[in-house]
């Protein structure tokens, strides 16, 4: 290597290396901060002061049931999206694709209207009911269906397999890498959002963690230290979901941004 | 019954069930998408013509909600705060990303450990994030302040800061721009870093797969062309990286106007941070359907956001079908 390289090499190892720090040093400082005057107790008092284990709860409760449900969905729809052939089909896909550009703050207020009118407002049903469909992952997933070839679809039914077992069982284990990618998105998203809870529920019974974590924050404005600790506890599942599947997690956001 | 008859009922009703089929298997994600997006965006559109409150449906108003945006002056300050932060945000979540991506290009020891250190913030929790960030951003007793002291740097109010940031940098000298030229306060200010420092992650990985997208060889014949790092850049990484970069700069562009979490947590209601300064759309819209329970005007300004997005995307489309190299 020339000195030349080698010095390119190292200044860009020190730039990224500051950067690094800057992104790092918030995460530090909070878990530095959660620690004093009072180490892992902190946590404890934390933790007992609101119903923290009710809010993980709840939002383990709406993540599984709405990737779930979204997985239902979604599967079914881009199915039919991506290998089937009726009237009326690109019309309604185009239906489904319009919705993705409208974002979520125009249509919020009509939805809570929506929603009283139902009975749901302060249930469980407003929380998971309309995040039980995804026309993001329904896109992703129909992209992926399309490339199954035809031939291999056609020969399935001559076997005398039905149009539903194709899908159960040769469609949706060929794509276990765009599911993979679907529910990691729906865990994250379903996880992190705040908006949505915040709005459609008022009981403290049905706090989500994100919701529950801001009420900490207006109730403790100063106390620091629980707040840190709170907040160490609420990015930790994610955190460590991150950690462990980065490299899927990085990549799946990287193609989603290919068009 | 004869035979045939009932050969061919049975066949008609196999045809019937294999012609309604494919429209069964969408029917679970049609009616959720019906009935949480398309009608509810509809009825944004059609509530914004009418007078809907706390009291109940008041029949249409015609523009009404929209002549009292006109003259809302809540509603402008919001509209400018945003606009500040969107200026604030997009080119720097653009130009930071970029940078790193080109550092982190090709092979390079301990790329993964980079490249997970700068994805951290984008999955974790705004309200997390927000909670942390404003006790970094503690006027009394907060690291930034006490890191700032060392270089001999008074103490900032952050984010409870009104006076504008270019206020601030020309007040000591005597210069007092007036109204916008203020700038955007320095708490909209640290919402804008934190904003920044939240998205420098995912874009720096969109830009990287850009990156890896462009031939190897073209780098080649620039050195053997001769070509310095600057020159390499222009010709090749810049023009063949055009379609990541305008993605890049629209999504950023919807996702900073649409800001609500970090605003809401670390300047918290009733407010919207100090003297209102960082009051964004997306605030004010859920303080008038949430707070005030005025969905018509909420419903009129959500109209308004949605056509200020579609009218930005429309534009850069246009603006960059010209530049862009696919």
């Amino acid at each position: 290597m020339s000195a030349r390289t080698v010095t390119l090499k190292a200044g860009t190892h020190v730039l990224l290396a500051m950067g690094g720090v800057i992104m790092l040093l918030p995460f530090l400082w909070m878990v530095g901060t959660s620690l004093e005057q009072g180490g892992f107790s902190n946590y404890a008092e934390a933790w007992n002061k609101v119903p923290f284990g009710r809010y993980f709860l709840n939002t383990l409760l709406v993540t599984v049931l709405t990737v779930g449900g979204s997985l239902v969905t979604t599967a079914l729809a881009a199915y039919s999206f991506g290998t089937m052939k009726y009237p009326g089909r690109d019309t309604l896909f185009l239906l489904f694709l319009s919705t993705m550009m409208v974002p979520q703050p125009v249509y919020l207020a009509p939805s809570y209207v929506i929603l009283s009118k139902l009975g749901w407002i302060d249930t469980y049903l407003a929380l998971i009911v309309p995040w039980t469909a995804n026309v993001f992952s329904i896109f992703l997933l129909r992209q992926h269906f399309r490339t199954i070839p035809r031939s291999l679809y056609e020969a399935a039914i001559l076997d005398g397999c039905s149009r539903f077992k194709f899908l159960w069982k040769v469609a949706l284990p060929l794509s276990k890498s765009v599911i993979v990618t679907i529910i990691l998105f729906n865990v994250i998203g379903s996880w992190n959002s705040f908006m949505w809870p915040l709005v459609v529920t008022h009981s403290e019974e049905l706090r989500v963690l994100q919701v529950g974590l801001s009420y900490f924050n207006q109730e403790q404005t100063t106390n620091y230290q629980l707040l840190m600790a709170a907040s160490t506890f609420c990015t930790m599942p994610l955190l460590l979901l991150f950690v462990a599947a980065q490299k899927r997690i990085v990549s799946s956001y990287a193609r989603s941004g290919i068009k | 019954m004869h035979f045939t008859t009932i050969r061919s009922q049975a066949g008609r009703a196999v045809r019937l069930r294999d012609r309604l089929g494919p429209y069964l298997y969408i029917v679970p994600a049609l009616i959720i998408v019906l009935s949480f997006r398309t009608i509810p965006i509809i009825s944004s559109f059609l509530a914004s013509f009418t007078e809907y409150d706390i009291g109940g449906f008041h029949g249409f108003v015609g523009f009404g909600n929209y002549a009292r945006m006109l003259s809302d002056g809540r509603f402008w300050q919001s509209v400018l705060n945003t606009v500040f932060f969107v200026l604030g945000v997009v080119p720097a979540s653009i130009m930071l990303p970029l940078l790193l991506a080109i550092l982190l290009r090709g092979k390079l020891a301990g790329k993964t450990v980079y490249r997970t250190i700068y994805f951290l913030p984008v999955v974790t929790s705004a309200v997390a994030i927000s909670v942390v960030w404003s006790w970094l951003f503690n006027p009394e007793a907060g690291p930034i302040n006490r890191m700032l002291g060392l270089f001999g740097i008074e103490p900032l109010l952050w984010l409870r800061e009104p006076t504008g940031v270019v206020e601030m940098l020309l007040g000591p000298l005597g210069v007092h721009p007036p109204g916008i030229l203020a700038g955007p306060s320095l708490a909209l200010v640290a919402l804008m870093i934190v904003s920044i420092w939240k998205s420098i992650g995912y874009n720096t990985v969109l830009f990287l797969a850009g990156l890896e997208n462009i031939p190897n060889t073209y780098y080649e014949a620039s050195r053997l062309d001769g070509a310095g790092p600057w020159g390499t850049f222009r010709h090749i990484t810049w023009p063949l990286l055009s379609p990541t970069t305008y993605y890049v700069l629209i999504m950023s562009t919807i996702v900073s106007f649409q800001t609500f979490a970090l605003v809401y947590v670390m300047t918290p209601p009733p407010g919207g941070g100090p003297l209102g300064t960082t009051n964004v759309i997306v605030f004010y819209l859920f303080r008038k359907a949430f707070d005030r329970f005025d969905i018509g005007y909420a419903s009129a300004i959500s109209v308004f956001l949605f056509v200020v997005l579609l009218s930005l995307t429309l534009l850069q489309r246009r603006l960059a079908g010209r530049r862009v190299h696919y």
